[in-house]
């Protein structure tokens, strides 16, 4: 039993990360309507941008002050100067055009910061929290930080015009555009925010997996099946996904004989779909339903 | 957010391409076909070599786009079947000692069936939902064939290696040369078959369930039984270039086979244009020859060079080679005109 236990808060320790992770995949998918596979690698340069101004001697909180500035101000160049020129092209150029991105940001973080792991420090010490020696105060912070960024974003989206008019945009750019909504601009926005929620989940993921240019690609995978499974419309969604994913994959490592670190993500992934195959819109999903 | 549920019009995801517009006419067929047949004469091995795994690739991106181009059904999961089909003629060959030729067929069967019975499931899935069920068996696909158990017959981590073919009937070709031609071979008769399934009752229903499920379900079209079809033919199809790819590189082993493979092929789908067979080997040069490209100019920077290319692609043909087919179709149309 007390093996079962430490497992789920372990579990729930790694999820924080997937949920932080998962949050940002939902932004953008509210925002633009696609999966955007260069998330994690933005995340990641974002994060470098933030060491680099700490080993400049700016502190913590300043550092990650200028790094939320710069990814929100980064997002909106890149939909910008990249993506609005193929927002009539079809969505599996568009599609492309994430891999492609993908490459460019992983390559060039690659050059500038070579690809040795660095450390990466945490606002919130690393000592256990609360006498438990399988969550650590910095993953309690990651877990209270999510948590934070979840009620905030309902918040924007639910009780301000600007994220009312963003989920018009994104539902329905056509009538939103009917009574006045800039839909391009909210797009924009949109990958604004996506970036520096990805910004802040790459700085409390790097302390955990370290810094260096493929540090996201694990977690952008499990950042993405949480988000598909808590339903890709909505936030809430998303962070159960998150805690949800963490859970199920140390749970399938602790019990099934024969599930090595590698097969892990295989099973996740296969529960992932079964839950699918039975709710097709994932757990807290809006179903779709499709005018005829 | 709340509870309301959303109605909306959606518009298909994949483009409606016209069934003429998505083969080439027969003129250009020919060409393209002379081009192929003389291009090994006047190279060296290796570029035979290379050329042999551009028909190879052209065969897993035709198989794509009769998946997505066709019925409109992603996939990620492409580089699992390949591997199925790479494994099947491989093992056949090292253990059955089966004539490499007639291993292809089987490769074909077994990835039939199971891209049929794949189907099955991802049914109740589509779009983003359907990717990451197909990356899911791409992921998973590598790690499955390390397993212990299957290790008698896959050689584990290591992999096995196959032996190449001689030409037959003492034809005096290089080893090299044999297996462009016998793959030109299979290529044509699966390009040809494809075609026609395209122009068939069955690719019709591939094509209105592409535009508009609903609709195709109303007219009377098995929506379950077409679906997972595509998947089948597409996997079949793929399971056959797997056989020919584990031939001509000798060698099998689970990393070959990973989800960048299956990406790789997504993309050859997207520069070759969506729902146009004949750019299949365009996409198929596109995703061999640009990595080699993107090193040579920069090897640190290779990465970054590969996507600025492939973003130029998409900004200056969104549709892929398609576009500059169409293109040219129209000024072709308007000398003769003159």
């Amino acid at each position: 039993m007390e093996l079962f236990t430490n497992q789920i808060l372990a579990g729930i320790a790694t999820g924080a990360i997937y949920a932080c992770m998962a949050l940002a995949v939902v932004m953008i998918y509210q925002a633009i309507d696609h999966l955007n596979f260069a998330q994690g690698e933005m995340a990641m340069f974002s994060t470098f941008v933030c060491w680099q101004l700490m080993q400049w001697g700016v502190p913590y909180w300043g550092a990650f002050l200028i790094t939320l500035v710069f990814s929100f101000a980064g997002g909106i160049a890149i939909e910008r100067l990249l993506f609005k020129p193929l927002a009539k092209a079809p969505i599996l150029t568009n599609v492309a055009g994430f891999i492609a991105l993908y490459a460019i940001i992983n390559s060039v973080a690659g050059l500038i910061w070579d690809f040795t792991i660095k450390q990466f420090p945490t606002p919130f010490g690393s000592s256990p929290f609360l006498g438990s020696q399988l969550i650590s105060t910095h993953q309690a912070g990651m877990i209270g930080v999510t948590l934070m960024l979840l009620i905030l974003l309902f918040i924007f989206f639910r009780f301000t015009r600007m994220g009312l008019a963003m989920r018009a945009a994104a539902s329905l750019p056509e009538s939103a555009r009917l009574v006045g909504i800039n839909t391009s601009w909210m797009i924009a926005l949109g990958w604004g925010m996506a970036a520096a929620i990805g910004a802040i989940a790459g700085m409390l993921i790097a302390p955990v997996v370290f810094l260096e240019p493929n540090m996201m690609l694990g977690v952008l995978i499990y950042g993405f099946a949480a988000a598909v499974l808590g339903g890709l419309t909505s936030p809430l969604g998303a962070v159960v996904g998150g805690f949800l994913v963490g859970v199920f994959e140390n749970l399938v490592g602790t019990y099934i004989p024969g599930v090595g670190n590698e097969l892990k993500l295989p099973i996740a992934l296969a529960l992932i779909v079964t839950v699918l195959v039975v709710k097709p819109a994932g757990l807290f999903g809006r179903p779709i339903v499709k005018r005829v | 957010m709340s509870a309301v549920q959303e109605v909306v019009t959606e518009a298909p995801s994949v483009e409606a391409v016209p069934k003429r517009a998505m083969t080439l006419g027969y003129g250009a067929s020919l060409i393209m076909l002379a081009l192929l047949i003389m291009a090994p004469v006047f190279v060296k091995n290796f570029i035979i070599f290379q050329l042999t795994m551009l028909l190879i690739y052209a065969l897993a991106v035709l198989a794509l786009n009769i998946l997505t181009g066709g019925s409109g059904q992603f996939s990620l999961g492409q580089s699992a079947f390949y591997a199925v089909g790479a494994y099947t003629s491989a093992i056949l060959m090292e253990h059955a000692g089966m004539n490499y030729a007639l291993t292809l067929p089987v490769a074909g069967v077994v990835c039939f069936g199971f891209g049929f019975l794949f189907g099955q499931p991802a049914l109740r899935l589509s779009g983003v939902y359907l990717a990451l069920a197909t990356f899911a068996l791409a992921t998973a696909m590598p790690q499955l064939l390390k397993l212990g158990y299957f290790e008698h017959w896959t050689g584990g981590v290591q992999g096995l290696v196959v032996t190449k073919p001689d030409a037959p009937f003492g034809l005096p070709m290089s080893q090299d040369m044999w297996l462009y031609y016998f793959t030109l071979a299979v290529t044509i008769a699966i390009y040809i078959f494809s075609v026609n399934l395209l122009k068939s009752r069955s690719g019709r229903a591939f094509m209105a369930i592409r535009d508009n499920e609903i609709a195709a379900s109303a007219m009377g079209i098995d929506v379950a039984l077409y679906k997972t079809l595509a998947f089948g033919v597409s996997a079949g199809i793929t399971g056959v270039a797997g056989g020919l790819g584990a031939i001509t590189v000798q060698f099998v082993a689970p990393d070959g086979y990973t989800i960048a493979f299956a990406i790789s092929l997504f993309l050859g789908m997207v520069v070759g244009g969506v729902g146009w067979l004949p750019g299949s080997i365009v996409g198929s040069a596109f995703i061999i020859f640009v990595p080699n490209i993107a090193e040579g100019i920069s090897k640190g920077l290779s990465g970054a060079v590969f996507g600025v290319l492939l973003f130029l692609v998409i900004f200056l043909v969104p549709h892929g080679a398609r576009q500059v087919a169409i293109v040219a179709q129209q000024l072709i149309g308007k000398l003769k005109r003159n």
